[in-house]
């Protein structure tokens, strides 16, 4: 702050306290010219005003709060660039960026200061740092068997995962279940950590209707795909879709089988031979799904939670599916 | 003068000025002194403009008065930054007429909302919220979906956050200003969000918040 506006603050703030108590002191005078507790000379339906001083109590307890008023300036920053007694700020001043914030943080929990922010911050750490410390030494299936690591786990999926996947983690329509045996990326412990540390996007699956020649196109293939659950479908249709299918094999597998069986996991094409539909699985919405294509998207979490906590949360994930 | 109560009592015009430069300390003091701060008039190193189909997407959001039950301020304590993400900084916001830091938390607070949730999560949430988180109280905003922006304002808003942020914009290596909108984004605004429609603008903008310090 320039020193301009540093004065201009402390004047002003100051200039107001002294007011108050001169402000003060002048209503504790008798400028009535009438002695006090004596008539001011009117009367209103009988009610009469006297010259009654400031009660005692009143004008103390005013002048506390002026004295208070003082001190609570010297301790705190209040006036311009005094930083106050002790340096306390609710927390770091003039971030730019996400490097020096973390600078100034770890500056200011490794030298004591007091930034209300970090030190709450830091008392949090040394509280519950080693506990995360412990769980991130041992292994993502060590963790799945472990009672308290799991409850841990929970309640950050709770918080931060369930909006998407559900408070069960049986996932909605296009958000999958993750309880399940079906992956779209991979359900092993590395798997499951690196799609929620980085994310996924899927390959995205295009809108196929011109491809597969129209609406006609897009039944039969529709209908061999649900041929492949060994669900009941026109026969003729399924056999004309399944020509077509080639088209969907490169990623879905000859069989239907799904790129995490084809070994390319990052695809994220969802295997088509198990019943289990992402977004549906009526022939209309499977008609839908071919016909306009769908992209699914997991957000990475490593900058929101930190690596730790996915790790925990990868433990809970994957347990969900072990029996 | 024997009486001075009485005169500032009596004369409404004296109790007035009175009165004004009372109340107005307050602001002389912590008010003023915030248009001259580097803190409150210069943007954080990342902030990036919003883009045109994210700035109509801002005004949706204030049409159907998002800020009403959602903040855009996360406040420095760690209950809100474990939550949230990093607290909001008054350099993030310089650029925001008018900012949209609400008052109240009905919703979860959002000015890092962006990158949190897929846009099919969006869309889905703002269709019918409860397909997608069952307790929840928010009203559905599926209408957005039927509309679409024809652009006929929009090159005109950026223009005008141009003129707003004059002050406060990035500056280049020789200290010139940069202005958040260049003569080409002008131009290209209309076409950038012609025929999208409002739900795709407002999960553009949703999608943006917060991305300065993250």
């Amino acid at each position: 702050m320039s020193s301009f506006w540093s004065i201009w603050i402390t004047v002003l703030s100051l200039g107001t306290l002294v007011g108050c108590y001169l402000l003060l002191r002048w209503c504790l005078k008798n400028f009535a010219g009438v002695e006090e507790g004596k008539s001011m000379g009117h009367t209103f339906d009988g009610i009469e005003e006297l010259n009654n001083p400031l009660p005692k109590w009143w004008s103390t307890f005013f002048l506390l709060t002026i004295i208070w008023g003082f001190g609570y300036l010297l301790v705190y920053p209040g006036l311009g660039n005094w930083a106050g007694l002790f340096g306390w700020t609710s927390s770091n001043q003039s971030v730019m960026n996400l490097e020096d914030s973390n600078a100034q943080a770890a500056n200011a929990k490794e030298n004591g200061l007091i930034v209300q922010y970090d030190m709450e911050v830091k008392a949090a750490e040394e509280k519950f740092g080693p506990i995360f410390d412990a769980f991130a030494a041992r292994s993502i299936e060590e963790l799945a068997a472990d009672e308290e690591a799991l409850k841990v786990g929970q309640r950050l999926f709770i918080q931060n995962c369930s909006q998407c996947h559900g408070s069960d983690a049986r996932g909605t329509t296009g958000f999958p279940n993750l309880a399940d045996k079906d992956w779209l990326y991979g359900g092993s412990p590395a798997e499951i950590k690196h799609t929620i540390m980085d994310g996924r996007k899927a390959q995205g699956m295009i809108a196929w209707e011109t491809m597969l020649g129209g609406e006609q196109g897009v039944k039969e293939v529709a209908a061999f795909v649900l041929s492949l659950s060994g669900r009941e479908v026109d026969a003729a249709a399924a056999k004309e879709g399944q020509e077509k299918f080639a088209m969907c094999a490169g990623c879905h597998g000859a069989n239907g089988e799904g790129s995490v069986a084809m070994g390319v996991g990052a695809i994220g094409a969802p295997a088509l031979n198990d019943n289990i539909w992402l977004y549906g699985g009526s022939q209309r919405v499977v008609e839908q799904s071919i016909k306009h294509g769908r992209a699914g998207v997991m957000p990475a979490w490593k900058n929101i939670l930190g690596e730790q906590k996915v790790h925990v949360i990868s433990a809970y994930v994957y347990s969900l599916s072990q029996d | 003068m024997i009486n001075k109560h009485e005169k500032v009592e009596k004369s409404v015009g004296l109790f007035f000025i009175f009165t004004i430069f009372a109340i107005s300390i307050g602001g002389l003091v912590e008010i003023t002194p915030l248009f001259f701060q580097k803190e409150t008039t210069q943007p954080v190193d990342n902030l990036r403009p919003y883009t045109a189909l994210e700035m109509e997407g801002r005004d949706i959001y204030i049409r159907e008065g998002c800020n009403v039950c959602h903040s855009q301020m996360i406040r420095p304590f760690r209950a809100e930054t474990e939550r949230y993400g990093h607290y909001s900084v008054a350099g993030e916001h310089v650029w925001e007429h008018p900012f949209l830091w609400g008052s109240k938390r009905t919703g979860p607070d959002l000015a890092r909302v962006g990158g949190r949730y897929s846009d099919d999560w969006h869309r889905a949430h703002l269709i019918d919220p409860r397909s997608v988180v069952p307790e929840s109280n928010m009203p559905s905003f599926k209408w957005l979906e039927e509309k679409t922006l024809d652009g006929e304002l929009t090159a005109k808003k950026l223009e005008t956050f141009n003129f707003l942020t004059r002050n406060k914009s990035h500056k280049d290596e020789q200290g010139n200003p940069i202005p958040l909108y260049s003569a080409e984004d002008i131009a290209g605004a209309k076409a950038a969000v012609k025929g999208k429609t409002e739900m795709e603008a407002l999960i553009a903008y949703l999608q943006s918040l917060g991305h300065a310090l993250k």
